[in-house]
């Protein structure tokens, strides 16, 4: 195992911690969107329901999430490919997508606070729908007020992602795993390195979040 | 009120929800009706070693420091409920400090997870490591090992009417192993028509096979013994290792007297039977186990 081979194995494992993170970046900012709604709705039960799956969703462990998906989702029979190694990928999405959604709804949330009442008062005034209000008033501007604290929780998924290799999925920590074992000599390099890996791709994100910060932050 | 109360039923009942699923992974340790007697180990007395730094340290503090692993059945664990480590790493562990003139009572168990064994020998921690150790080449660079005191192999472990004979008839079936351990590489380079499927933990490994989701469990045949004992008739251990694992007691690097003192505990011990005892109280018969040949590079 020389340092090519480690830095391969190393590449491999980022490239399976992408592939995560990008996933359920998608999917929990789709899901999130819609239970910032469903608070937001006049619809009581849409309320309800949302602040109900936020409050548990969000208050269990990630590992406890995951460890659901990946043993209960089977035992009851849902499945979504023929290799297991498929299906983990999915369930721990699901697990990822599942909790980020609660924090990006929150975050949403907040944001959508922060619009002045007179503007969805304007749009139901010039005859919008509560759905045209949300999504063509109040949403845009909710998302591009909430673009740090928005970074903050996606950055911290990129970190959960690491819990996805406890069950049966390749990323970072296991090509850590798999190093260490292989280079007993070098397990405090092999940590750093580790850290190194998910700080760049995380000083990465942040990157883009400021570009983005920069681009669309609203004037007050 | 009212709402809060409709939070807390709530989140309860989600609770329930998930705990449901946490269920059927680790059944009640069965209970060994003919247990081999428990093996007693002779503390020496007058030993002296002052050319051994790490010996003088735990002689000076009146216990020695040992790393051992706590989740591995047959080897080194922690049953659920107690809170005192055995197996067979343990026995061989008590062994060796009696050699050195320590008392059961005077050896503190510290857990060293694999990735944990290098930088605990070389920072302290512990003044040495019986934790399933295989002895490396990479690894001699900055620890030194006595023994091997066991060769162990890699081997499956697969349901009692199972029809699985060895590594070759894998193909197309789920093996489990755990993430980036040395048995989940070899089936990954050398039997790369086995589908792998890896945790964190082997105790997850036996709840899939339990439940049928995986076909064969596959580490070092000693780790496996101890699951089959556990789950004795439901599993059998194939038999056929194809790999070799030297287990060997990690110490300090440089330090030579001691090296060579657990050598000859080693080497006394498989003498005068108590590494035998030792075997037959932890893993189980020793009719098919050969005693490994102590090696002082």
């Amino acid at each position: 195992m020389d340092f090519l081979e480690l830095l391969q194995m190393f590449l491999s494992g980022a490239w399976g911690t992408i592939k995560l993170f990008t996933v359920a970046l998608i999917g929990s900012m789709v899901l999130g969107t819609i239970l910032a709604a469903m608070r937001v709705s006049p619809t009581p039960v849409l309320r309800a329901a949302a602040s109900t799956y936020i409050n548990v969703v969000r208050n269990t462990p990630l590992t406890l999430v995951m460890f659901f998906c990946a043993f209960g989702l089977p035992f009851l029979d849902i499945r979504f490919g023929s290799t297991s190694s498929f299906n983990s990928f999915v369930y721990a999405t699901i697990a990822l997508t599942a909790y980020t959604a609660c924090f990006v709804a929150e975050t949403l949330k907040s944001g959508i606070a922060t619009i002045p009442v007179g503007q969805a008062e304007a749009a139901r005034a010039v005859g919008l729908s509560f759905g045209q209000t949300l999504g063509q008033v109040i949403l845009p501007q909710a998302f591009r007020t909430v673009i740090p604290p928005l970074g903050s929780v996606i950055i911290a998924m990129l970190k959960n992602t690491s819990i996805a290799s406890a069950f049966n999925n390749r990323e970072l920590i296991s090509a850590m795993r798999n190093a260490i074992e292989v280079r007993g000599d070098l397990v405090i390099p092999l940590l750093f390195g580790t850290a190194l890996a998910y700080l760049i791709l995380a000083l990465v994100l942040g990157r883009v979040f400021d570009y983005l910060e920069k681009k669309l932050v609203i004037m007050r | 009120m009212k709402k809060l109360r409709l939070t807390v039923a709530s989140v309860a009942i989600g609770m329930l929800a998930l705990s449901g699923c946490g269920q059927g992974g680790t059944p009640e340790s069965s209970g060994d009706g003919d247990k081999a007697e428990a093996p007693e180990y002779s503390v020496a007395t007058g030993v002296d070693l002052k050319d051994s730094k790490t010996w003088q340290k735990a002689k000076d503090a009146g216990e020695i420091t040992i790393g051992v692993k706590k989740d591995q059945p047959g080897l080194g664990n922690v049953s659920a409920g107690s809170d005192t480590p055995e197996g067979f790493d343990i026995e061989i562990a008590k062994m060796v400090a009696a050699h050195l003139g320590f008392e059961p009572d005077q050896i503190k168990y510290t857990e060293t997870v694999s990735a944990n064994r290098e930088p605990f020998l070389q920072q302290g921690n512990v003044d040495m490591v019986v934790a399933t150790y295989t002895i490396n080449d990479e690894r001699k660079k900055v620890v030194d090992f006595a023994g091997p005191y066991y060769v162990a192999g890699q081997d499956l472990l697969v349901a009692e009417d199972s029809d699985i004979a060895g590594p070759d008839d894998l193909d197309g079936k789920k093996v489990c192993s755990v993430d980036g351990s040395t048995p989940a590489q070899n089936i990954e380079d050398k039997y790369k028509k086995a589908e792998l499927v890896t945790y964190d933990a082997y105790s997850k490994c036996v709840t899939d096979l339990q439940s049928g989701s995986v076909d064969a469990v596959t580490t070092d045949d000693a780790i496996l013994r101890g699951y089959a004992k556990q789950y004795e008739g439901e599993f059998k251990v194939v038999g056929k290792p194809f790999t070799e694992e030297p287990y060997g007691v990690g110490l300090p690097k440089g330090d030579d007297a001691l090296r060579d003192a657990v050598n000859d505990a080693i080497e006394e011990g498989m003498d005068n039977g108590d590494w035998k005892k030792a075997f037959e109280y932890t893993l189980g018969s020793t009719d098919d186990v050969d005693m490994p040949k102590v090696d002082r590079y």
